[in-house]
C-alpha cells in the first residue's frame, strides 16, 4: 500500500496541475493579504475561496485524475496486489496533493503575514472539504464508465452542496419561520459538509456576534466539547462515507 | 494450468460470456481469436481478475482466483495500450513493479537490454512515443519470468526490429515450457507464435484445437484461409440458430 | 477721640473677627470624625481633610460647606451604606477618594448621594469600588467634573450606575471617567443638562442611558466597549455631537440604540466597530449629519416605525452591512452620503454618482424577516442572490435609496 502510494504520490506531485493549483492558491492568498489589513477580513475572504473554489477544483481534478489513470489502474490490477490498495493509493495521493497545495498555497502567506486560530481552522476545513469532494469524485468515477458523465456528476454534487442545498434550506426556513428553528438549522448544517465547514469558520471569528440568536445558539453548540465532537464526527462521516462507498464499488467493478 | 469453468458474464443486458469453459495447458501457446465483441478481452480480463464473472470459477494452478490476488504473480500481462503515469520515469516504473513482487529477486532483463531501455530510464513516461511505451510494456510482462504470459496485441505499434525481438522472446519462453496466451489481429504473427487456436464467437467457444487440426478440419493448407473459413462457418451457424429460433 | 469712636472701632474689629470666624477653615486628620466636624461647622466653612484613611460612612451634610481633600484622603465606607449624604446648596466636594460603599440595591448605596440640592460642585474626586458612584435626586445646577469613577464588579446586578441623575436640571457633567459600573451615566427626568468630554468605557450595560430627559446635549464624549453600548429612550430635543461610539461588540450591543427619540440632532459622531452602529425604533425627525460609520456589523438598523429622519452627508465605510430595515415603506430621507460599497459612476464629474445607491442588500432584508436565515451567511448562494438583486432589484425597499451618493468620502478627520 505504502509502496503504491509512494509512486502515485510522486507522479501526482510532479504534475503541472499540482504546481498551478498551489501557485493559484498562493496568489489568491497574497492578494487578499495585500488588500485587507485586518486579519478577520483576511479570514473571511480566504473562507469564501475555501468553500467555493476548493471543493470545485477537488471534484473536477479528482475525476479527471481517476480517468487519466484508468489504464494504469488496470495494469495495477493485473499485478499481485489487492484492489483496495490500488484504490486507496490513488485516493490518498489525490487527497494528499490537494491538501499540500492548500497548506503551501495558503500556509506560506499566513506564515509571512500572520495568522490566528481561525486561519488554522480554515486550513483544516479546506483539507477536509478536499477529502470530501475527492470522495464524491471517486464515487462518481467508479459508478460510471464515461469520463464526461463522471465529471458531470461531480459538478452536480458540487452545485448541489454549495448552492442548491442552501436554496432548500432558505425555503425551509422561510416556510417554518414561525417555529423555533435553531435545532433544525443545526441539523441542516450537519447534512452539508460545505455549510458545516463554513459555520465552523464563522464561529471562529468574532463576526459571529452579528449572527443574532441563531448565531449565539451555534456559538454555544460549537464551543462545547460535545458540539465539537459531533461536528468533528460529522465531518469524519462526510469524509469516510463517499470514499467507503467508492471503495466498495471499486472492489466489485469490472475494468 | 488455467481452467475456466463455465463462467457467465453480462454487461448490462449484453451477455458476453455464456457458460464458457476452457482450459490452458503448460507448454502451449494459444491464439485467442474472434471478431470484435466476441468476448476475447472479457476472457483475458476475467483471468486477470479485472472482470469478475457473474457465475462459474476460474482456477489458476488449481486454485480458484476468486478473492485472491496472489496468483497474479505467476502472470505477466502486456496490455494492448499501455498507459502509465505521465510524470513517472521508466526507471521508477520498473522499481515500482519490482516493489510489488518483493519475493522475486531474479529478473529477466532480455527485453530491457534488447530494447535498450536502460539508456532512457530517466525519461518520463509521458514523453515517450507509442512504440517505446509498447517496448516498456513488453519488457515489464517478461521481467519476472512468469509461468503464464498474457499478451494482448503484443506487436501492435512496434517497429519491425522490435517485433522480431519480441517474437523470438515469445518463442523462447514457449520452448521453456510456459503457458502463453496471445490475441492479435495479425494472423501471420499468430501462426508463427502459437500452436493452438481458440476461436470465440458470441461468448462461446466455437473452435478449440491445435493449429494442425484446424488446417485439417478446414482442409486449408495455410493458416489465414483456415481462419477465414472458420469465420464463415461461425456466421452460418449464427443464421441457422436464428432460423431455428424463428421456426 | 471720644469713647463712642473707640467703641465703634472695637466693634468694627469685633465684626471683622466675627466674619472671619464665620468662614473658618477646619483641618481634619485621620481618626477625627468628619460627621462631628460637619456638625460643628457653620455654613460657609471649609473642611480641609488631610491625607490618610477615614473609616466612616453615612456622613450627613445639610449646610453649605466646602470639603477639600489634601493628597486624596481616603473615605472608606467599610462596605456599609452611603459614604456622604448631602442635601444642601452651594456645596463643594473636591479631591476626595471614596471607596467601599455598601452593595445594597435596597437603599441604592452611593459614594455621594445628593437630595434636593442646588448649585453644588463635585470635582476631581476618585471613586473606587462603589455601588453607585455619584447619585443625585431632585437637584439642580450641579457641576460634576473631572471625577474618576471605577468599579470592578463582575456581574451586572452587583453594581449600580457610575453617575446617576434622577429628576435633575441645569447641570453639567464633564470630563469624568466612568468604568465598571452597570450604566456609566444614567439620566432619568433630567433636563437642560450638558454632558461633555466624558470617557465612559467597559460598563456592564450601557455607557449612557437616558429616558424622559429632554433638551440635553452630549458633546465630545467617548463611549467605548460597554456591554450593550448606549441606549436612549422616550426623549425629544437631544443634541449629540462629535461623540465617539466604539467597540460595542456583542450579540445584542449597539453603538447607540434610539427608541422613541424625536426632534433631535446627531452630528459629527464616529461609530467604529460596533455590532450595530445605530439601531432606531419609533424615532422621528432626527437629523443625522456628518457622522462616520466605520467597520460596524450593521451601520444602521432602521425599523419601519421610524419616519421623517434625514441621513445626509455621512460616511459609510467598511461596514459588513450598511443598512437594514424590517419594513418596505420607508419615509426617511437618505441623501448625499458616501458609501464605500457604491459601484456606480460619475460621468459628469460633479462628484455625485449618476446612479442611485441601495444601501439595503437582499440578504439583510431576508435576515431581518427570518433571523434563522443568518446560518446561510457568506454562503455561495447568498453571494449570488445579492448580486442578482443588485442587477434586478425586486425585494429591497424602493424608497430606501440614496439618489445622490458621493464619489469620495467626506473628510471628517
Amino acid at each position: 500500500m505504502l509502496k503504491l502510494l509512494k509512486y502515485a504520490l510522486y507522479d501526482i506531485l510532479k504534475s503541472r496541475f499540482a504546481l498551478i493549483y498551489t501557485v493559484f492558491l498562493a496568489l489568491v492568498a497574497i492578494s487578499i493579504y495585500q488588500v485587507s489589513d485586518d486579519l478577520s477580513k483576511v479570514s473571511l475572504s480566504l473562507m469564501n475561496i475555501m468553500i467555493m473554489i476548493v471543493p470545485l477544483i477537488s471534484a473536477v481534478f479528482a475525476t479527471t485524475h481517476f480517468y487519466n489513470n484508468l489504464e494504469f489502474i488496470e495494469l495495477m490490477l493485473a499485478q499481485p496486489v489487492k484492489r483496495s490498495q490500488v484504490f486507496l493509493s490513488q485516493l490518498f495521493a489525490v487527497i494528499i496533493m490537494l491538501s499540500l497545495s492548500i497548506l503551501i498555497g495558503f500556509g506560506l502567506p499566513m506564515m509571512l503575514w500572520g495568522a490566528d486560530s481561525s486561519l488554522i481552522t480554515l486550513l483544516a476545513v479546506g483539507i477536509i472539504l478536499s477529502a470530501v469532494f475527492t470522495g464524491f469524485a471517486f464515487l462518481a468515477s467508479v459508478m460510471t464508465r464515461d469520463k464526461a458523465k463522471a465529471i458531470g456528476i461531480s459538478l452536480g454534487l458540487w452545485i448541489y452542496f454549495s448552492l442548491v442545498y442552501d436554496g432548500f434550506v432558505l425555503y425551509f426556513i422561510y416556510s417554518f419561520a414561525d417555529y423555533p428553528l435553531e435545532k433544525a438549522t443545526l441539523a441542516l448544517v450537519m447534512l452539508n459538509p460545505v455549510d458545516l465547514g463554513r459555520i465552523l469558520m464563522l464561529m471562529q471569528l468574532d463576526i459571529s456576534a452579528l449572527m443574532g440568536y441563531t448565531g449565539a445558539f451555534f456559538q454555544k453548540f460549537f464551543s462545547s466539547s460535545m458540539g465539537l465532537l459531533i461536528a468533528g464526527g460529522t465531518l469524519m462521516v462526510w469524509m469516510l462515507f463517499p470514499n467507503f462507498f467508492a471503495l466498495r464499488v471499486f472492489r466489485k467493478r469490472d475494468f | 494450468m488455467i481452467t475456466v469453468n463455465s463462467i457467465f458474464k453480462k454487461f448490462g443486458k449484453l451477455e458476453v460470456l455464456k457458460d464458457f469453459t476452457l482450459s490452458f495447458e503448460r507448454g502451449n501457446s494459444y491464439a485467442i481469436m474472434g471478431p470484435n465483441g466476441s468476448g476475447k478481452t472479457t476472457l483475458i480480463k476475467s483471468i486477470l481478475g479485472m472482470v469478475l464473472p457473474d457465475k462459474g470459477e476460474i482456477l489458476v494452478k488449481g486454485l480458484s482466483i476468486k478473492g485472491s490476488n496472489d496468483y497474479r504473480k505467476f502472470i505477466g500481462y502486456m496490455p494492448q495500450i499501455g498507459r502509465y503515469p505521465q510524470n513517472m520515469k521508466i526507471g521508477q516504473l520498473f522499481s515500482m513493479m519490482k516493489d510489488m513482487r518483493p519475493e522475486i529477486k531474479t529478473y529477466d532483463l532480455d527485453l530491457v537490454e534488447a530494447y535498450e531501455l536502460d539508456k532512457i530510464k530517466d525519461k518520463s513516461l509521458g514523453t515517450l512515443s507509442g512504440g517505446t511505451v509498447q517496448k516498456v510494456s513488453a519488457a515489464l510482462a517478461f521481467l519476472f519470468n512468469p509461468e503464464i504470459l498474457i499478451l494482448d496485441e503484443p506487436t501492435a505499434g512496434l517497429d519491425p526490429i522490435a517485433v522480431e525481438i519480441l517474437k523470438s522472446k515469445i518463442k523462447n519462453e514457449r520452448e521453456a515450457g510456459k503457458l502463453i496466451l496471445v490475441t492479435s489481429h495479425i494472423l501471420s504473427d499468430l501462426e508463427e507464435l502459437t500452436n493452438h487456436a481458440i476461436y470465440i464467437f458470441e461468448g462461446e467457444v466455437f473452435f478449440n484445437d491445435s493449429i494442425e487440426s484446424l488446417k485439417e478440419i478446414t482442409s486449408e493448407e495455410k493458416f489465414s484461409p483456415a481462419i477465414a473459413k472458420l469465420m464463415q462457418w461461425s456466421l452460418k451457424k449464427k443464421s441457422t440458430t436464428k432460423a431455428l429460433t424463428y421456426a | 477721640m471720644g469713647p463712642y469712636f473707640r467703641i465703634f472701632c472695637l466693634s468694627l474689629i469685633g465684626l471683622l473677627a466675627a466674619v472671619e470666624g464665620h468662614s473658618a477653615v477646619i483641618r481634619l486628620v485621620p481618626g477625627q470624625s468628619i460627621q462631628s466636624a460637619v456638625d460643628k461647622a457653620s455654613p460657609g466653612d471649609t473642611l480641609q481633610i488631610t491625607a490618610g484613611v477615614y473609616k466612616q460612612s453615612g456622613i450627613i451634610i445639610r449646610k453649605s460647606l466646602t470639603l477639600i481633600g489634601e493628597g486624596y484622603p481616603v473615605l472608606d465606607g467599610n462596605m456599609e451604606g452611603n459614604v456622604l449624604i448631602i442635601a444642601a446648596e452651594n456645596l463643594t466636594i473636591q479631591g476626595l477618594k471614596i471607596i467601599n460603599t455598601g452593595k445594597s440595591n435596597m437603599d441604592d448605596s452611593a459614594a455621594i448621594k445628593f437630595f434636593d440640592s442646588k448649585n453644588c460642585v463635585i470635582k476631581d474626586n476618585i471613586l473606587e469600588n462603589t455601588f453607585f458612584g455619584l447619585h443625585f435626586s431632585n437637584s439642580s445646577g450641579m457641576t460634576i467634573t473631572g471625577n474618576q469613577i471605577h468599579a470592578n464588579a463582575i456581574r451586572e446586578f452587583e453594581v449600580g450606575n457610575g453617575i446617576h441623575l434622577w429628576k435633575c436640571k441645569n447641570s453639567l457633567i464633564s470630563k469624568n471617567k466612568v468604568s465598571g459600573h452597570r450604566d456609566g451615566i444614567y439620566l432619568e427626568f433630567v433636563t437642560n443638562t450638558k454632558a461633555e468630554e466624558n470617557y465612559v468605557e467597559k460598563n456592564m450595560r450601557y455607557g449612557l442611558h437616558f429616558m424622559f430627559s429632554h433638551d440635553n446635549s452630549y458633546i465630545r464624549n467617548t463611549f467605548k466597549n460597554n456591554g450593550a453600548g448606549v441606549a436612549v429612550m422616550y426623549t425629544k430635543n437631544v443634541l449629540m455631537k462629535e461623540n465617539r461610539f466604539e467597540e460595542n461588540w456583542g450579540s445584542s450591543a449597539y453603538g447607540i440604540l434610539l427608541k422613541d427619540i424625536s426632534d433631535s440632532e446627531v452630528i459629527g459622531n464616529v461609530f467604529l466597530k460596533n455590532t450595530v452602529g445605530i439601531y432606531m425604533e419609533g424615532s422621528s425627525r432626527i437629523q443625522f449629519t456628518g457622522n462616520t460609520f466605520r467597520e460596524n456589523g450593521w451601520a444602521l438598523k432602521l425599523m419601519a416605525s421610524c419616519d421623517q429622519n434625514t441621513f445626509k452627508a455621512n460616511n459609510f465605510t467598511q461596514n459588513t452591512f450598511d443598512m437594514s430595515s424590517n419594513g418596505s415603506v420607508v419615509l426617511n430621507t437618505i441623501t448625499e452620503n458616501y458609501w464605500d460599497k457604491y459601484e456606480g459612476y460619475d460621468l459628469d464629474k460633479d462628484m455625485i454618482g449618476d446612479v442611485p445607491y441601495r444601501p439595503i442588500n437582499l440578504y439583510s432584508v431576508i435576515v431581518e424577516k427570518i433571523p434563522a436565515a443568518v446560518m446561510l451567511w457568506r454562503s455561495f448562494m447568498v453571494t449570488l442572490l445579492d448580486r442578482m438583486e443588485k442587477i434586478l432589484p425586486t425585494m429591497t425597499p424602493d424608497q430606501m435609496i440614496d439618489q445622490s451618493p458621493k464619489m469620495r468620502p467626506y473628510d471628517y478627520g
